[in-house]
């Protein structure tokens, strides 16, 4: 599964690439500035549905008492935390030039901050507490609480008066973009999500063996056989 | 040249696309090296309850 997530990705992101930097026109009022979106609403996606994974995984774990579920939210963290502050990087270099400032204290920006600093406590608290059984509980629970961030970002720009631009394609009619610059945006959300599924089941693949690694079946997968 | 200088907006377009790559890569660094290390791990430490059986 994970190198066929894998390779999808690279595809949809080759073709997405291609769209974005070469066959999409220059916008009529940020002319090539506006590329950056290519990169910048990926990221941004990624962050949050990491969150909601993370968050249902988490979810999941303590209702269930599932070992392995805890497991995936424990991946979904660090990778989550990355494309969070890649998507407010990328979102202050466009901000820039755009805006004239690198940052605002704005709604959308600050609550995408917010995210960044719920991944690092999820992952702080996690490496905080020795006992598994503990931090898997904890962390979920911080996890849960957090969920209220995310339709806080989401509406954001709706509920404020936002310097962020308000939504281009989760709403009502039809998306506010011509295809040629749609269908790369797409495409390289997809790639990103693809990505973000190839890593976070590489990442839970190692999280559960050394959960289990005293497992009899861990030990005959990994070859270690029992006299 | 031209498409490379991107409007005048170079300085910030191609940092954005830097910056997503060296992401990317880094996360698939992380992401394999930690399952090398878990495989590791595993192998080095024959297991409790396979042993009693």
């Amino acid at each position: 599964m994970i190198p066929w997530l894998s390779w999808l990705a690279a595809i949809c992101g080759a073709a997405g690439l291609i769209g974005a930097l070469g066959l999409a026109p220059p916008d009529y009022q940020q002319g090539e500035g506006y590329r950056i979106i290519f990169v910048h609403v990926p990221a941004a996606v990624l962050s949050t549905v990491a969150y909601a994974v993370m968050a249902t995984a988490a979810g999941v774990g303590l209702i269930w008492r599932m070992n392995v579920a805890h497991a995936v939210a424990a991946s979904c963290a660090s990778i989550g935390a990355w494309f969070t502050a890649l998507a407010l990087v990328t979102g202050s270099l466009w901000g820039r030039p755009m805006w004239g400032t690198y940052w605002e204290w704005d709604p959308r920006l600050t609550s995408e901050l917010v995210l960044l600093f719920l991944y690092l406590g999820y992952m702080g608290l996690r490496s905080a507490i020795d006992d598994t059984a503990r931090a898997d509980r904890a962390s979920a629970v911080l996890a849960l609480v957090g969920v209220i961030n995310l339709p806080i970002i989401h509406y954001s720009v709706d509920w404020w008066n936002s310097l962020h631009q308000g939504h281009t394609l989760l709403k009502f009619g039809k998306a506010s973009m011509p295809p040629s610059m749609l269908t790369p945006l797409l495409l390289m959300m997809l790639a990103f999500l693809l990505y973000f599924g190839a890593i976070v089941l590489t990442r839970a693949r190692g999280a559960v063996l050394r959960r289990e690694r005293q497992a009899r079946w861990i030990g005959e997968i990994v070859g270690v056989t029992a006299p | 040249m031209q498409w490379l200088a991107m409007g005048g907006y170079a300085r910030f377009v191609w940092p954005c696309y830097l910056l997503t790559a060296a992401v990317i890569v880094l996360n698939i660094y992380l992401a394999r090296r930690d399952f090398a290390d878990a495989l590791r791990s595993a192998r080095r430490r024959p297991t409790a309850k396979g042993n009693e059986q």
